[in-house]
């Protein structure tokens, strides 16, 4: 589902250039689970965005459900990211004007398939987390969990072969953060979806399958989490 | 695209009233072009329903002498009615009301003029009421300005006549032809005995014509013109009067829509500021529609349907605003048509107007909309990737191209001229660009020059106008521009008054005797010194044509389509000195002047003012023959004359050496220096009843005069500048109601740190207070520097700068910038903490 190979990534500054990335490679089977841990700098948020197309490496490719997304240009990996991939940011990235609903509708409506099974469909995935009743509610009139609950019923509507965590209980408390690891695993399971998983708890990173571990740049482990049938 | 409307809706819904209020910025600029166009329709159309009531006929035929036996079978050949108007400048006396005196325009009726519109009088009756041969008509502004009514007697030349009737309207001439000469009307049959139509008097012959039924005026006039030019008679028809008409309305019409498109160029930058705000709150949100998958083509999209949008608002509140102007322009222009107008809405008009305003808007909306195509889906992950992205996108310096080619363009099409339409995009990006560069050093100024040693809350207000962010370069642009564009007109208005006022100084003449024929100039010049006025200068007139130039006559000169230069020049009727030496008001500039020469001199040499010789095409030493009132007299330029003719001084074109034209027959004229107002209306009324053809004109009714025609025609552009100013405060609401996010969370920082609602209050104070005095101050600066070079280089005069216009100008700006601001801010300060903190958290 996700080939990573040698990849790089640099960035010119006025003092040289940084390299934040260097030759990391693996590759992840569909419906395997991946957390990528590190501390803060060693690269992990890079490397989930060039995983998913939102930039392009320095080096090395990135194969994206079958595609070399690397040699895309931007609207093309946009495509495949509204075809192939689900998000779940640390802080939510709801967009404020809209309802929850119509958050969850956006990937959807962007592919041109709005309409009421779209809708139908998105106030189920609502309905999965919880949150039938706030369907009409404004990000601003929910609480953070209720915020991160929405961005995975977003992240989950178009059916995304690959879903990408970036600190997903990051900014949620102990109690709130579990009920959201919860549904994210659940969710993966159910659907069968490929999870990458970037956060700084160990905890969480355990119940993946595989954790990377990243320092300065390059991988400095690859080992098993829970076992296969444990993981979700 | 489904996609983008819809969520272009959607994204709008916590900014609909901000992006509202972004839009009434243009909102005053398509108003002013709606206006403007839409009333210039409404007057295409009454000078077309009303095309011969501009004439009173269909045909007029005018001339400088009595029509000659020629002239009259000429004139025959149009056949139909004809009726005939004498007219003449002189003094009019009102014993009634101390016996006080106006120089007037006296018109002598003979016939059914007008043939078409109406002869307006009250009582009414027109025409009728001259039928007695003793009655006036006597224009209305005349008759209460001297507390004259009906029955009361006037005396003009030598004959008194019995006001019969106030003069209202009549066809061919607007109201404000009174403020220049006040017209009386006689019957033709009296005017002969008043005395007024001696030799020299200007005295001008006109034969209005009916043409018959199914008569082609228009072919036969063309067909005759030459005729009628090699006569020195003037040919009107209705089509020509139609076509002078539009003509001057054209440019009007283009003038006062530059005026008017410098508002809405002003807020469009106004709306491409706020949107350039706007923009930069919703890159989170663009960079997780990357991140769901939206191509830049759509997230561009949203936001330019927001703001086309709001272009589009704008568009049609200016459009609503703009008819209800139009609405209120006849009352404004009152008094300066030749006819009525009737409101009607121009709707293809109006569209072009809002079209011109979406367009402007538009390009200059696209210029901030381009950051979105460039934001990094990463943003969503990490904001440190908001910044902007490397290098300058290609794409604004297409941009920047379209706009300065949509501003040329309209400039170009309003004013039919490629040259003037480039020559005003060109200033328009020179005045920009030189305020935008004077507020880049004022905020560079404000940050360097402010003391340490100032309470916290001044240099607090005085910061806020260079930290990052701020829009101080966009609101001393709107501003200082409003107040610049005011306060030349203004100042320019001063400057013209000031140096005609001046012009009657110290002994300098300020009262002028004409019309004083050659037997009169002895005992006149003895009356006036016994009043304790003697005269200042006198010269004698000698009326004479020019047959031809350069060995060529006229009426060739005139046929000959390669001959360039004005006709008139070539036709005129000369009024001509001769004296032996030049006067204080004259400057040689070329050749030798020569004041004396021999009676029989073959071939005299005369002096041309500069000008006249330009039209002419004359240089020093060119020959050309004067017809002396039947004596032809050869005679060479020896020499060209700068003229100062705004001095009130007898000033002529062409000057003869004394010695040739002393026998011919001649008339004066003289002028004298009164010491006060009272002394020259006293002096005015003893000349006046010694010599009751000789008319006078004096300083103040020059001044008053041009005053009343400034007042008119400077209220008319002030309105249209207004809407500058108007657009600059909008803009500034606009800009504060922007940033007030980022306003509320420093409040509330200092609030959190303890500044009470009062220091907040001052802060807000000080900052619009040093804006608004920095933005009229740099406007005012430019405004008093334009006006120096107006002075210099335009009307070549001294410049008057009274400091009190300044003053109020910066006084009255800075009030309202501070007003708005205030308004546009309130309640910033009645943020609660906590409630803020929280949500940035």
């Amino acid at each position: 589902m996700l080939k990573v190979e040698s990849l790089t990534k640099s960035y010119p500054t006025a003092a040289g250039e940084i390299t934040v990335l260097a030759g990391v490679s693996f590759a992840l089977a569909a419906g395997a689970s991946l957390a990528v841990v590190g501390p803060s700098g060693s690269g992990k948020t890079t490397l989930l965005g060039l995983c998913a197309g939102l930039d392009r490496p320095s080096g090395g490719t990135v194969e994206l459900a079958g595609e070399a997304i690397g040699g895309l240009d931007e609207d093309a990996r946009a495509r495949v990211r509204n075809e192939q991939v689900g998000f779940v940011f640390q802080n939510f990235q709801l967009i404020p004007t809209l309802t929850a609903l119509e958050n969850v509708l956006v990937p959807l409506e962007l592919r041109g398939a709005g309409g009421a099974a779209a809708e139908a469909e998105a106030r189920a995935l609502l309905g999965r987390v919880g949150l039938a009743e706030r369907a009409g509610h404004y990000p601003v009139q929910l609480s953070g969990g209720e915020q991160q609950r929405v961005a995975l019923a977003r992240a989950f509507v178009n059916q995304p072969k690959i879903l990408f965590c970036d600190e997903p209980t990051g900014n949620l408390d102990g109690a709130t953060a579990q009920a959201m690891v919860e549904l994210v695993f659940g969710l993966n399971r159910e659907k069968g979806t490929t999870l990458v998983l970037v956060t700084h708890d160990l905890d969480l990173a355990k119940r993946c399958q595989r954790i990377l571990r990243l320092k300065a740049g390059r991988v400095s482990s690859d080992e098993l989490g829970l076992p296969a049938n444990h993981a979700n | 695209m489904t996609f983008i409307l819809c969520m272009a809706w959607r994204d709008s819904r916590t900014a609909r009233r901000r992006l509202a209020l972004f839009s009434l910025s243009i909102v005053l600029g398509i108003a002013a072009l709606v206006a403007i166009g839409s009333f210039g329709d409404n007057l295409r159309q009454a000078i077309d329903v009303q095309a011969k009531g501009l004439l009173g006929a269909d045909v007029a035929v005018e001339s400088r002498q009595p029509f000659s036996p020629e002239g009259r079978a000429l004139l025959a050949r149009f056949g139909g009615e004809q009726a005939q108007e004498i007219s003449l400048a002189s003094m009019v006396v009102f014993p009634g009301a101390g016996g006080q005196t106006r120089l007037v325009s006296v018109r002598g009726l003979a016939g059914a003029y007008p043939f078409y519109g109406e002869f307006l009088t009250a009582p009414s009756g027109g025409a009728a009421l001259l039928a007695r041969g003793d009655t006036a008509v006597v224009e209305e502004t005349l008759l209460r300005q001297f507390g004259v009514k009906i029955g009361d007697p006037i005396k003009i030349g030598a004959t008194t006549f019995t006001v019969a009737g106030a003069l209202e309207k009549i066809p061919g001439e607007p109201a404000a032809v009174a403020l220049l000469a006040p017209r009386v009307y006689v019957a033709q049959a009296a005017l002969a005995a008043t005395g007024l139509m001696g030799p020299g008097s200007l005295v001008n012959y006109k034969t209005y014509v009916k043409l018959a039924p199914r008569t082609d005026g228009e072919a036969l006039a063309e067909i005759l013109r030459p005729r009628f030019r090699d006569l020195r008679m003037r040919l009107d028809t209705v089509e020509q009067r139609k076509r002078e008409l539009g003509s001057a309305l054209s440019n009007v019409q283009a003038f006062l829509s530059l005026v008017g498109f410098i508002a809405l160029f002003l807020g469009a930058i106004g709306v491409a500021s706020a949107i350039h705000v706007h923009v930069r709150q919703k890159i989170t949100t663009v960079a997780v529609l990357r991140c769901l998958g939206a191509s830049a083509r759509q997230s561009f999209g949203v936001y330019l349907v927001q703001g086309l949008a709001l272009g589009l608002l704008g568009a049609v509140l200016g459009a609503a605003l703009g008819v209800a102007v139009q609405l209120a322009l006849p009352a404004l222009v009152k008094g300066l048509l030749p006819f009525d107008v009737d409101f009607f809405v121009a709707w293809p008009t109006v569209l072009r107007g809002m079209l011109t305003g979406l367009v402007i808007c538009g390009l200059f909306t696209l210029l901030p909309l381009l950051a979105v195509r460039r934001v990094s889906p990463l943003v969503a992950l990490r904001s440190a990737f908001a910044g902007p992205a490397p290098g300058r996108d290609p794409w604004t310096y297409v941009i920047w191209a379209a706009i300065a080619a949509a501003v040329a363009g309209f400039a170009i099409w309003q004013t039919e001229s490629w040259r003037t339409g480039l020559g005003f995009a060109g200033m328009l990006a020179l005045s920009f660009g030189v305020l935008t560069g004077l507020a880049r050093v004022v905020a560079w100024a404000a940050r360097r020059f402010v003391p340490r040693r100032l309470p916290y809350v001044w240099r607090q207000g005085v910061a806020n106008l260079h930290q990052p962010n701020n829009r101080t370069v966009l609101l001393l642009l709107s501003l200082g521009l409003g107040t610049f564009l005011l306060l030349t007109l203004a100042l320019a208005r001063e400057t013209l008054l000031a140096e005609i006022s001046t012009s009657g100084n110290g002994v300098r003449p300020n009262l002028l005797f004409f019309d004083i024929q050659d037997d009169q100039i002895g005992p006149l010049a003895d009356l006036v010194a016994k009043a304790g006025a003697p005269l200042v200068a006198q010269a004698p007139i000698v009326t004479m044509k020019i047959t031809s130039l350069k060995g060529r006559p006229v009426a060739e000169l005139t046929r000959d389509a390669t001959v360039r230069g004005p006709g008139w020049a070539l036709r005129r009727e000369y009024r001509t000195t001769y004296r032996a030496e030049l006067t204080a008001t004259e400057k040689l500039v070329a050749g030798t002047f020569t004041g004396r020469v021999a009676p029989d001199t073959a071939v005299v040499p005369v002096s041309l003012e500069e000008g006249i010789a330009r039209d002419l095409q004359l240089a020093v030493g060119d020959e050309l023959e004067f017809d002396v009132q039947g004596v032809p007299v050869k005679a060479r330029v020896g020499s060209l004359r700068a003229v100062e003719w705004r001095q009130l001084s007898p000033n002529f074109f062409i000057v003869f050496p004394a010695g040739v034209l002393e026998a011919a027959p001649k008339f004066f004229v003289a002028a004298a220096h009164a010491a006060s107002p009272a002394d020259s209306t006293r002096l005015q009324q003893a000349v006046v009843q010694a010599f009751p053809n000789v008319s006078a004109i004096d300083l103040a009714l020059v001044l008053s005069t041009l005053d009343g025609i400034f007042e008119k025609v400077q209220f008319v552009i002030q309105f249209m500048a207004l809407f500058t100013v108007a657009t600059g405060l909008v803009v500034l609401a606009g800009a504060v109601l922007s940033g007030r996010a980022q306003r509320v969370r420093e409040t509330v920082l200092l609030r959190t740190l303890g500044a009470s609602r009062r220091q907040l209050g001052q802060i807000q104070l000080v900052e619009y207070a040093a804006l608004g005095l920095l933005a009229s101050g740099a406007g005012g600066g430019l405004a008093y520097l334009a006006n120096a070079l107006l002075a210099r280089y335009v009307f070549a005069s001294a410049m008057a700068a009274p400091p009190g216009q300044l003053f109020a100008a910066m006084a009255v700006v800075t009030g309202l910038t501070v007003v708005t601001g205030l308004l546009a801010n309130r309640g910033v300060t009645r943020q609660s903490p906590l409630a803020v903190l929280r949500q940035e958290t």
